[in-house]
């Protein structure tokens, strides 16, 4: 038998996040990312976006591939239901932020995870996209995410891996916090 | 020149050391160089424990219990070792302290500049320029109150008042206050603004949660015999978190027993989340109030547990349990501040040191100083009374002992060092 030595706990190099943390104290210039999109409107409410390219590390990146999303709208709406709604995309962004925040932090604390599974819920009320009432936001009117956490660790570890990752998560700023949003329309 | 400190140094000329700042921190170098013999003076902009004069309110007292409240060669000797020194009594005491050190203290001089000269520094005062082999820098971590940019989006007619220009509950005016701020001072300010009637909102982002007595005694008690008071800053996996770390939610009274957001709660106060922005009269709160709440909570938890090791092996009482803080499930994300009636905003949002007259280029992106556990990076620049600068105790008037001696010690080889090159020749003074 060969001892192997095992470099990553739950698949996270934290060497190389831990280096990175460093290099970019070091060269904060360097830790200016711009994310980007792109999309096109198919037909009715159905659009197709795309990801890959992005900046960061002082030069432009890109994905290992393109990946492609689709959003519309679901039957009741009227619509043709050929992807998840935008809303339910956030959904997505914000479980996987918070759950690689999970891992990310449960490595750098060496804590074994078993199994991480989470449900969301976004509650909204539609009378304000609707413009039925002003007074009701068109956004979630609160979002609930539970999770189901296996892992060697005490319950208090898990709680604090949990928070932890809150605290660091980029979407769950995104989503509690306001941000400036500038839509322009290019002739 | 004698060796010996002198207590009325000429008003200018050159000397070894000249120390910036006659409170704790300037005043316990001043005792420790005097007793090495080192020719210093202390500059002082304006009197002997200035910034505890002028720049706090009226009912602070301090974090720590008087039996902790300690200098190099000074103990507290008063009749209330487990009480909490008001200001006017620490003031007194300081200044008690640098007479009877005899510290060489020049009053009502103000520093303009610290600039490099030969191989040491040229300190230009408004009453002349000191030339000196070293500077000790003692002139306070909280030089000014920290105000987040979104002050400037607040309408005119909203009063804005940072803890140096509040003194009493009385000096604000009528209507509802916003306090910014869950450290000690944003809830000491928020508690006694509820205590005289008002309507306080206050908004909360990352805080330090800790009860004031735990298992018999005192906090601090705990936190210096469990070793968290001496935890070295070269050995603190994240030193720039531990040292941007807000004040813990402590009061220097035993009438609570825990001075926290549910005390607030059970004011009459309303908790949101951090402030976020302005627009126009709405004022938008983060939505991330649970986790800080939780996370403060979990701290807390991890650190009575840490304490628990340390109180078995003394046979303390049994532990206590305190409550989860509890916030609304859904804390308001806006409020409208004409319609909550919010007349006032007061900025708990910190202190920073004030460097526009380090002119040494020894100062880091933020401000702040390049130094390792207070030895600046340029020879013969120190500086002394940070928090965590070499020691979690270090923010604490109890904790400059160490640090003063571990850097005056340092300092008097660095002079030996610059003697002994001075007089083999190797520098010359152009």
């Amino acid at each position: 038998m060969t001892n192997i030595t095992v470099e990553t706990e739950n698949g996270v190099n934290v060497a190389a996040l831990l280096g990175a943390r460093e290099a970019l104290t070091e060269a904060p210039e360097a830790a200016s990312f711009v994310w980007r999109a792109a999309c096109e409107w198919k037909n009715g409410t159905h659009t197709e976006s795309c990801v890959e390219g992005f900046f960061g590390l002082g030069e432009e990146q890109r994905h290992v591939r393109e990946f492609r999303y689709d959003t519309d709208h679901p039957e009741i709406f009227a619509s043709e239901d050929k992807g998840s709604t935008p809303v339910e995309m956030i959904l997505v962004g914000l479980a996987g932020c918070l759950t690689a925040g999970i891992a990310s932090v449960a490595s750098n604390r060496a804590i074994r995870l078993n199994s991480v599974t989470a449900t969301l819920e976004a509650g909204m009320d539609i009378q304000g996209i609707l413009g039925i009432d002003g007074d009701v936001r068109n956004g979630f009117n609160g979002v609930t995410v539970s999770y189901q956490i296996d892992a060697d660790a005490t319950e208090e570890e898990i709680a604090a891996l949990v928070a932890q990752s809150q605290k660091r998560s980029a979407v769950f700023d995104i989503i509690t916090n306001p941000t400036n949003v500038n839509v322009q329309v290019n002739q | 020149m004698s060796l010996l400190a002198y207590p009325h140094p000429r008003a200018a000329g050159a000397i070894d050391v000249v120390v910036i700042g006659a409170g704790h921190a300037g005043l316990s170098a001043s005792s420790l160089l005097s007793r090495q013999g080192v020719a210093h003076v202390v500059l002082e902009r304006g009197e002997v424990a200035n910034s505890w004069r002028h720049e706090r309110w009226d009912s602070l007292r301090l974090l720590t219990p008087n039996w902790q409240t300690r200098l190099p060669g000074r103990v507290y000797q008063g009749d209330d070792p487990d009480g909490f020194m008001a200001i006017p009594e620490l003031v007194q005491t300081l200044t008690t302290y640098a007479a009877d050190m005899k510290v060489p203290v020049q009053t009502h001089t103000t520093v303009s500049s610290v600039r490099p000269s030969g191989t040491g520094y040229e300190v230009v005062t408004n009453r002349g320029i000191w030339r000196a082999k070293a500077v000790i820098i003692a002139s306070g971590a909280c030089n000014k109150p920290v105000v987040p940019t979104v002050a400037s989006e607040l309408p005119e007619e909203i009063r804005q008042l940072t803890p140096f220009d509040y003194t009493h509950a009385a000096d604000v005016d009528e209507g509802g206050v916003l306090v910014v701020g869950a450290s000690a001072t944003g809830l000491q300010l928020a508690h006694e603004l509820l205590a005289h009637g008002k309507p306080v909102t206050l908004a909360a982002g990352e805080h330090v949660r800790m009860p004031r007595r735990y298992r018999g005694r005192d906090i601090f008690h705990w936190l210096s015999q469990c070793g968290i008071h001496d935890e070295r800053y070269d050995q603190i996996e994240d030193l720039s978190r531990g040292r941007r770390l807000p004040s813990p939610q402590l009061v220097g009274s035993h009438a609570l027993p825990m001075l926290d957001l549910n005390e607030i709660q059970r004011c009459g106060g309303r908790v949101t989340g951090r402030l976020m922005g302005v627009r126009e009269n709405t004022l938008q709160f983060s939505g991330s109030l649970q986790n800080v709440c939780q996370l403060a909570d979990l701290k807390m938890q991890r650190l009575l547990k840490l304490i628990d090791e340390t109180a078995d092996a003394q046979h303390a009482p049994p532990a206590e349990s305190f409550a989860p803080t509890t916030v609304d499930a859904s804390p308001a994300l806006t409020l409208d501040l004409d319609r909550h009636h919010i007349k006032t905003v007061v900025w708990a949002t910190g202190f920073r040191p004030d460097y526009r007259w380090v002119d040494v280029p020894v100062l880091d992106r933020k401000g702040h100083l390049r130094h390792d556990g207070g030895v600046v990076d340029a020879p013969g620049l120190y500086v002394l009374g940070l928090p965590l600068m070499r020691r979690r105790k270090s923010s604490f008037i109890f904790g400059i002992e160490d640090d003063a001696r571990d850097i005056t010690r340092h300092l008097s080889n660095y002079l030996e060092q610059v003697k002994r090159r001075e007089s083999d020749g190797f520098y010359r003074y152009g």
